[in-house]
C-alpha cells in the first residue's frame, strides 16, 4: 500500500488545505469513526457569484482518504459550485495520478462530503439514509449509498463495490444482498443505456469467501453510520423529505418500556450525548422507548441541521453498545 | 567455499517490524550459501552430496530440537513455514479424530489458524469454538472450559499474540485439553526463539513455528509433532520427513533454520533483558510524549519485543506511512490482514474503545535494534501523531460517534 505515485505520496506528505475553516459557510461530512474513515468539508463560498473561495479539510482515515481529502481540496478551488458538483469519485483519484483500487472508497468518500457540502449550501435536504436498514451491518453502508455509487461509477464487480464503499469488506455476511443489489442497478444501467449487457453483472458470478469467526460475546455489528446525501440530479428525482412521525404519547416511567433498566440506560446514554449536541446548539431529548424504537425530539440547531441523520445514526450507535442489542432512533416532532 | 555477498539493510531505516520479519543473521545466510551450489545434493539421494545434505539437515533438526526442548529430533517436521505448519496441524487433528467434529481456537488467532477454521465451519460442518479474550489480552478460562468435551478434535491456541506479544499459559491450557482427548496444537511462531520453551515437560501435542521470525530464512519453518501422536500427513508423495510431509527438503532453508534456532538460544536469555529495556523505553517515552494512546495488553506478561500503542482519533496506517516517509518501520498490526476494512481483530476482541481501535501501531523489536533506533524513533513519533490529530476531525471533546458533524 505504500508505493504510491508521486502525486498522491506528495498529497500524503504534505496535505494541503488541511484544517478548520472557521468561515466555512459550506460543510460536508462523511463517515465516521466506525466506518474507519471519515472527512469534514469546509468551503467558504462567494453568495454573489456562488465561486469556492475557500475550501480546507479534516480528515480521520488512512493515508489515501487524507490524499483523496486534499485534492478535493485543490480540485475545487476557484470553481462554482455547479462546476465542483461534477467532480466524481474517478476525477478525484486521477487527479492524484491514480489510487489503488482497494482505496477507491477514498475518492468516493471526498466526493459525498463534497456533494453534502454543496446541498448544505443550496439547503437541500437530505434523504432519510439513516433510518434505512444498512446492506452491510459490520461497517454501516446504506443501500442507497451502494446503490448511488455503482450507477455513478458505473461498477460491475462485487469486488468493485467493495472498493468503493467497503460494503462485504468485512465479514462478508451481507455478500448476497450486494450481489443481488449490484445485480439489479446493473440492470437498471442497462436499460438506460450505460452499460452494455455483457457488462452487467451475474448473480453468481463471483464465489463468496468464508465468514469470519466471531467470539461468543463479540460486539454488536455496526448501525448504519453514513449521513444521507442529496442523489447526483441526473441520477435520480430529489424524493421529498420524509414528514415528521406524530410524537407517540408521552409515557410514564417504566410504561411501554419492556424493560425498565434498559430506558435507564438509554436515559443515560442519551444525557452523556447530549452536551455534545448543546455545545453545537442543538439537542435531543426521549420521548418514548417502544417494541425497540427509541423516539426522541430534536431541538436547536439538531432541527433541520443537513447532518441530523449523522446524528442520529451516532445516537443511535451509542445506544446499541449500552443496550447491547439493536435499536432505531426515529425522530419524531 | 563462496564467500558472504549479503547485501547489509540500509542505514537510515530504524526496523521496529520484527515480528512481521527478521532480517537473515549474515551467519545463517553463511551456514546456507554452500547448499545452494555447492552442497546442492538431494537428502534422498545415496550418494556423497546426497549424504551430505542428509547430514546437515540432521543436523539443522538437531539445533531446532534443542531450542524448543523436544524429546526426539525426529519430532520436528520442516515445512514452508508457520502458516503450513498451522494448516497441517489443524487438518491432521480432524482427519485423526473423524468423530470427533469440533475445534477450539481464540478470537486472537493468527489468520493462518482464524480463515481456516472459518473455512472449516462453513464448508465441512465443523464447529468452531472462539475463545474470547478480555481487554488485557488474557484468554476466557471459563469458557475455554465449558468449550471443552470428548466433541473436541483440536485445540488451537497461540503461545504469544502477533500484534500485542501477550503470552498464553498453553502448557496449563494443554492439560485442560488432554483431560477431554483433545489434541493441543499451539501456533508459536512469535514465541520460539523469544521465550524458553521445553515441549517435552508439557502436553503439547503440537507446535508450528517459522524460520524468518527468529533471523532465519523466508520460506522454511517447522511443525513439532509429539511422539505417539495421532497424525496425519497433508502432503502425500514420497517418504520424506517420514513420510508426514512429502516433497524434497529445502536443504539450505533447513540448515539456515538450523542456525537460526542455534544463535536464538545462545541469545536469548541476554537479548531478553536487553530487548525488553529497549521496549519498556520506547513504550513509556511515548505514552509520556504522546496523549490519548494506550498500549494495548501491557498489564499481562508479554514477548519481550513487543509493542502496540493504540493512538486515539487517528488511523494506524496513516501514523505507519509518515512513519515509513521518516525512515521508521513499524506495522498496523498483523501485515497479513493488510487491506482489511476492519479494525485489528485483535484490538477488537480487547474491547479497545472505539474511537482508539483503529489507531493501533505495532512496534516490535529485535536483537538488530539499538539504543540509537529507540531515540531516532522516539524523535519521530509524537511529531507524526500530532501531525495526524491536526488534520483530524475527532479529538477528545467529542462523543466517540458524532464527530463534529454540527460545524
Amino acid at each position: 500500500m505504500l508505493d504510491h505515485l508521486a502525486r498522491l505520496d506528495e498529497h500524503v506528505s504534505s496535505p494541503r488545505n488541511a484544517g478548520v475553516l472557521p468561515q466555512a459557510n459550506a460543510v460536508g461530512s462523511f463517515g465516521t469513526l466506525r466506518w474507519g474513515d471519515a472527512v469534514k468539508l469546509m468551503l467558504r463560498v462567494d453568495p454573489q457569484t456562488d465561486r469556492i473561495e475557500q475550501a480546507r479539510f479534516q480528515a480521520f482515515g488512512c493515508s489515501s482518504a487524507i490524499a483523496a481529502s486534499s485534492a478535493v481540496t485543490e480540485l475545487i478551488a476557484g470553481k462554482t459550485l455547479d462546476e465542483a458538483g461534477g467532480f466524481g469519485a474517478a476525477d478525484i483519484a486521477d487527479y492524484l495520478g491514480g489510487l489503488p483500487p482497494e482505496r477507491m472508497y477514498c475518492a468516493v468518500m471526498g466526493y459525498e462530503a463534497l456533494q453534502k457540502a454543496i446541498g448544505s449550501y443550496r439547503g437541500i435536504a437530505e434523504l432519510g439514509e439513516a433510518d434505512a436498514a444498512p446492506s452491510c451491518k459490520c461497517l454501516g453502508v446504506s443501500q442507497m449509498m451502494i446503490e448511488r455509487t455503482i450507477r455513478f461509477n458505473r461498477l460491475t464487480s462485487v469486488e468493485e463495490v467493495t472498493h468503493y464503499t467497503k460494503a462485504a469488506g468485512s465479514c462478508s455476511s451481507c455478500f448476497k444482498q450486494v450481489e443481488g443489489l449490484l445485480a439489479r442497478v446493473n440492470a437498471d444501467m442497462v436499460e438506460d443505456g450505460l452499460i452494455e449487457s455483457r457488462e452487467a453483472y451475474r448473480l453468481g458470478s463471483t464465489p463468496q469467501r468464508a465468514v469470519d469467526l466471531k467470539p461468543h460475546g463479540a460486539p454488536q455489528p455496526a448501525t448504519n453510520i453514513f449521513a444521507a446525501k442529496a442523489a447526483p440530479a441526473h441520477l435520480r428525482a430529489a424524493p421529498k423529505s420524509p414528514p415528521p412521525r406524530p410524537a407517540p404519547a408521552p409515557v410514564a416511567a417504566g410504561v411501554g418500556v419492556d424493560a425498565p433498566s434498559q430506558a435507564t440506560l438509554i436515559a443515560q446514554a442519551l444525557d452523556e450525548l447530549r452536551p455534545h449536541l448543546q455545545r453545537d446548539g442543538g439537542d435531543c431529548e426521549l420521548v418514548s422507548f417502544e417494541d425497540g424504537i427509541v423516539y426522541v425530539r430534536l431541538s436547536g440547531n439538531c432541527v433541520g441541521c443537513q447532518l441530523s441523520s449523522v446524528t442520529l445514526s451516532g445516537v443511535q450507535a451509542r445506544l446499541v453498545d449500552k443496550i447491547g442489542r439493536p435499536l432505531r432512533v426515529v425522530p419524531v416532532s | 567455499m563462496t564467500e558472504s555477498r549479503v547485501a547489509q539493510p540500509p542505514t537510515n531505516i530504524v526496523y521496529l517490524d520484527a515480528n512481521a520479519t527478521t532480517r537473515t543473521d549474515p551467519r545463517v545466510v553463511d551456514a546456507m550459501l554452500p547448499f545452494f551450489s555447492g552442497y546442492f545434493g538431494n537428502p534422498s539421494s545415496k550418494h556423497a552430496l546426497g549424504g551430505h545434505a542428509a547430514r546437515a539437515v540432521k543436523h539443522a533438526r538437531e539445533q531446532l530440537q534443542a531450542l524448543v526442548g523436544a524429546a526426539h529430533p525426529h519430532e520436528l517436521i520442516f515445512t514452508s513455514g508457520g502458516t503450513e505448519s498451522a494448516n497441517t496441524a489443524i487438518l491432521s487433528a480432524l482427519e485423526a479424530a473423524p468423530r470427533r467434529r469440533e475445534i477450539i481456537t481464540t478470537a486472537v488467532e493468527h489468520p493462518a489458524v482464524l480463515s481456516l477454521c472459518a473455512w472449516l465451519e462453513k464448508h465441512k460442518g465443523i464447529r468452531v469454538h472462539v475463545v474470547p479474550v478480555d481487554r488485557n489480552g488474557h484468554l476466557d478460562i471459563v469458557a475455554y472450559r465449558e468449550a471443552l468435551s470428548d466433541r473436541v478434535a483440536l485445540v488451537s491456541m497461540m503461545w504469544a499474540n502477533n500484534e500485542t506479544g501477550v503470552i498464553n499459559p498453553v502448557a496449563d491450557l494443554a492439560e485442560l485439553a488432554k483431560e477431554v482427548g483433545a489434541l493441543f496444537h499451539t501456533d508459536a511462531v512469535q514465541a520460539v526463539g523469544k521465550c524458553p520453551i521445553e515441549l517435552q515437560s508439557t502436553a503439547i501435542d503440537m507446535l508450528s513455528l517459522s524460520g524468518h521470525k527468529l533471523h532465519g530464512p523466508k520460506g522454511i519453518g517447522a511443525l513439532y509433532v509429539r511422539s505417539g501422536a495421532a497424525f496425519k500427513p497433508q502432503i502425500k508423495g514420497g517418504q520424506h520427513e517420514r513420510g508426514r510431509r512429502a516433497g524434497t527438503e529445502n536443504v539450505p532453508g533447513i540448515v539456515g533454520l538450523g542456525m537460526a534456532a542455534e544463535l536464538a538460544a545462545e541469545a536469548m536469555a541476554d537479548e531478553d533483558i536487553r530487548v525488553r529495556g529497549l521496549r519498556d523505553r520506547l513504550e513509556r517515552e511515548i505514552l509520556a510524549r504522546v496523549d490519548h494512546c494506550v498500549a494495548v495488553g501491557a498489564r499481562a506478561e508479554r514477548l519481550p519485543n513487543t509493542s502496540n500503542i493504540a493512538f486515539s482519533y487517528i488511523d494506524s496506517e496513516a501514523v505507519v506511512t509518515l512513519l515509513d516517509r521518516a525512515g521508521i518501520a513499524a506495522s498496523m498490526g498483523s501485515a497479513c490482514s493488510t487491506g482489511s476494512f476492519e479494525p485489528s481483530h485483535v484490538l477488537m476482541a480487547m474491547k479497545v474503545a472505539e474511537d482508539t481501535v483503529r489507531g493501533g501501531v505495532r512496534f516490535s523489536l529485535s536483537r538488530d535494534n539499538s539504543d540509537d533506533d529507540i531515540d531516532r524513533a522516539l524523535a519521530v513519533i509524537p511529531g507524526v501523531v500530532a501531525k495526524l490529530r491536526a488534520i483530524s476531525p475527532f479529538d477528545a471533546d467529542d462523543g466517540p460517534l458524532l464527530g463534529r458533524a454540527h460545524a
